[in-house]
């Protein structure tokens, strides 16, 4: 793609001022969903439906001192935020809001540029991002932000190796690392039984396990609650934005929330068919309309944004240990055998060995069934916890209330405390 | 005439100063962690000359690979064990600077002759028709990787992760006891209540008064005087905790205010 220079010119702006709104629109949606779903209103009171709450927020923080502790590495105290800031609005360079569309004249896609490598670009740009992170957490020259700046790069290159395996799949699959062919290459028809229902093959179904494992993994990535470590408030204070405030402060938030919506991008992208209509109304012809594809895509990603925030209203915090081996002794051999299969898959496919009649499925089945029943076997039963007392159950066993063993139960009536306002009667006495 | 100027040229010129800008900086910071970031410097700018020449494939992978992997692990390292202090001068190995002087001329040679033969030797093609061999760039790099370097490719990863798991071994220890878990220390908790009566659970806060809420503020007891846990050993152990008493003075005597007056009242 070949832009003109004023077209270049236009998209940034779009895109900057699309994404400065839309985080400050998913401050308020994070904050009046998770309000629903703890059973209380969040923001309602400044703007209507309290939409003015998130811009008063960010222009205080815009309008607060400028705060430096003593003691901070100045130069890289400041230098931190910009490289967060930067990574997190240079990532959408690369993700297709829409198709090609005709704009005053020119052929041009609904995205600022569509290189032949564009997920790298974003693997790329997530990786510089770290840096953000880290350096604020050495800068600050506090024990809190340290430890919040190492889990946070811990965390991020760990989650990003699972990450970019979950992506592999999707290429082998699409046959091209960019965005815009990736999408494209999800329009092709799916076929159930040979029966046309206007079904397409977005990957989230085709790739079910690289889905789920790009979902965890982006998650993690984006330090968000479950995995929310970094900046673990019971534990680390804020982490690395622990002596952060002012302006500085909202550069962090700010690339928080778009890296957030940047992983969900590339989750809708990748995996949920992008700019394409969402079914069954891709069969509804004027709604292929390539300038109705922003729609459909900001539709997509509100609902992975959504996601997170009932991920955060649901689940508690991991610890940090239980999220490192999740990661490397779960996800990632997961997501290597992944690749291994569909590589097999792709090249049976491309020797045209797939069509070569039931035999081959016939093996193929086999050897799943195989598979499958040797991880079934060799899985190690789940240790059945022993009842080691069956007997009466002792509320004050060793001389301090304890709860019942497995295998005892609570004696009837337990917590049924007797009124007193009634005195007793003794059974058997009538009136 | 003027000479044709190339915006890979002018790309040239802007980043290579910026380049040995960067590499004097790790020779001469004193500071690791901003050593180790001149370093990271370089390789983005190094990525964005490939970028001029076209090799898109390879300027992501070089940032991906070597700023955001190998280099965030220097870094790493360098935050965790605090490497901060110049390092000193003193040659702990015999006759290291003579080897490292060697060892850069030997590197030396290897850029001079191995791009200087690249440079006069071999029909060049120009990169359109390197790539067009298999359809793309990206696809091109896949063809020589898996299919005449596959070798050499295999064999450099085997060697990488002999490497990787030959430093685990030597960093490893064996264990001479039980890991710890959450589950025994529970126990041991409620035995040592059991036993002794120590508090099973958590210790309590620092006391936040109306009129301070430092760390160093001690909570009180009920029967108000001051619990010696709600503080860290540490700061006890300087004699900066505040004095409970002391601060709740003000308070007690402007109650004595309010109440004595009353109290002569109802006397009355």
């Amino acid at each position: 793609m070949n832009d003109p220079w004023w077209l270049v010119l236009i998209k940034v702006v779009v895109l900057f001022v699309v994404l400065l709104v839309w985080t400050i629109f998913n401050v308020w949606y994070e904050r009046r969903l998770v309000g629903k779903m703890q059973h209380r209103l969040g923001p309602i009171m400044n703007g209507p439906l309290g939409l003015g709450q998130a811009l008063a927020d960010g222009m205080k923080l815009l309008i607060k001192e400028d705060f430096m502790p003593s003691m901070v590495d100045r130069v890289l105290f400041t230098l931190a935020p910009m490289i967060a800031g930067t990574a997190a609005f240079t990532a959408w360079a690369v993700i297709p809001f829409g198709g090609e569309v005709e704009m005053f004249g020119v052929k041009t896609y609904l995205q600022l540029t569509d290189l032949p490598v564009g997920v790298l670009v974003l693997l790329a740009v997530t990786s510089v991002g770290i840096y953000g992170f880290v350096l604020a957490g050495w800068s600050s020259n506090s024990p809190y932000s340290l430890l919040g700046g190492l889990r946070s790069s811990a965390q991020m290159i760990s989650y990003e190796i699972a990450m970019g395996l979950a992506l592999v799949s999707v290429f082998l699959y699409a046959g091209s690392m960019s965005t815009h062919q990736i999408v494209e290459a999800q329009r092709t028809p799916l076929l159930p039984f040979g029966v046309d229902i206007k079904l397409q093959t977005w990957y989230w179904l085709l790739l079910l396990p690289s889905f789920v494992i790009y979902v965890i993994s982006m998650v993690g990535e984006t330090n968000r609650a479950p995995f929310d470590l970094p900046e673990a408030e019971s534990e680390l204070v804020s982490g690395y934005i622990t002596e952060y405030s002012g302006f500085r402060y909202a550069v962090y938030f700010l690339a928080e929330y778009i890296n957030m919506a940047t992983v969900s991008a590339i989750a809708t992208t990748l995996f949920m068919g992008g700019y394409l209509p969402i079914w069954p109304l891709n069969a509804i012809e004027p709604l292929n309309n390539p300038w109705l594809g922003p729609i459909w895509f900001v539709i997509k990603v509100q609902l992975f944004i959504s996601m997170f925030v009932w991920l955060r209203g649901t689940l508690p915090r991991f610890r940090y240990d239980q999220f490192m081996k999740l990661g490397w002794k779960g996800l990632i051999p997961v997501a290597l055998a992944w690749i291994i299969v569909i590589a097999t898959f792709q090249a049976l496919r491309q020797e045209n060995l797939l069509q070569q009649g039931p035999i081959l499925w016939g093996v193929i089945i086999a050897v799943a069934l195989v598979i499958v029943a040797v991880l079934l076997i060799g899985e190690k039963p789940e240790p059945v916890p022993e009842e080691e007392d069956d007997g009466p159950f002792d509320a004050f066993a060793g001389g301090y209330p304890v709860p019942p063993m497995p295998g005892q139960v609570l004696p009837e009536l337990t917590g049924v405390v007797p009124s007193t306002a009634e005195p007793e009667r003794p059974a058997g006495e009538e009136q | 005439m003027i000479p044709l100027v190339t915006g890979q040229e002018v790309t040239f010129w802007i980043v290579a100063p910026l380049m040995v800008l960067g590499a004097l900086g790790l020779l001469f910071f004193r500071k690791a962690v901003y050593a180790a970031l001149s370093m990271a410097f370089v390789m983005v700018n190094l990525a964005v000359l490939y970028a001029s020449l076209n090799a898109m494939f390879l300027t992501f992978v070089q940032i991906i690979v070597y700023t955001g992997a190998i280099m965030m692990l220097f870094l790493f390292v360098l935050m965790l064990v605090g490497v901060d202090t110049p390092d000193s001068v003193v040659e702990t190995l015999k006759g290291q600077k003579v080897a490292a002087w060697l060892a850069g001329a030997g590197m030396l040679g290897l850029i001079v002759f191995g791009i200087g033969g690249a440079l006069a030797g071999g029909p060049q093609v120009g990169l359109d028709q390197a790539n067009a061999a298999h359809g793309g760039n990206v696809e091109s790099l896949a063809a020589l990787i898996f299919g005449r370097y596959v070798f050499a490719f295999e064999l450099t990863s085997a060697l990488l992760i002999t490497a990787a798991v030959g430093a685990m071994v030597l960093g490893q220890h064996a264990r001479t006891r039980p890991k710890v878990t959450q589950r025994d220390l529970a126990e041991k908790r409620l035995r040592d209540y059991a036993a002794s009566g120590a508090h099973p659970g958590s210790l309590p806060n620092s006391g936040v008064l109306a009129r301070h809420n430092g760390i160093a503020t001690p909570a009180l007891l009920p029967d108000g005087t001051v619990s010696e846990a709600s503080v860290s050993a540490a700061l006890a152990s300087r004699g900066v905790i505040l004095d409970a008493p002391a601060l709740s003075r003000t308070t007690a005597e402007a109650f004595e205010a309010i109440e004595g007056p009353r109290a002569e009242e109802d006397d009355q």
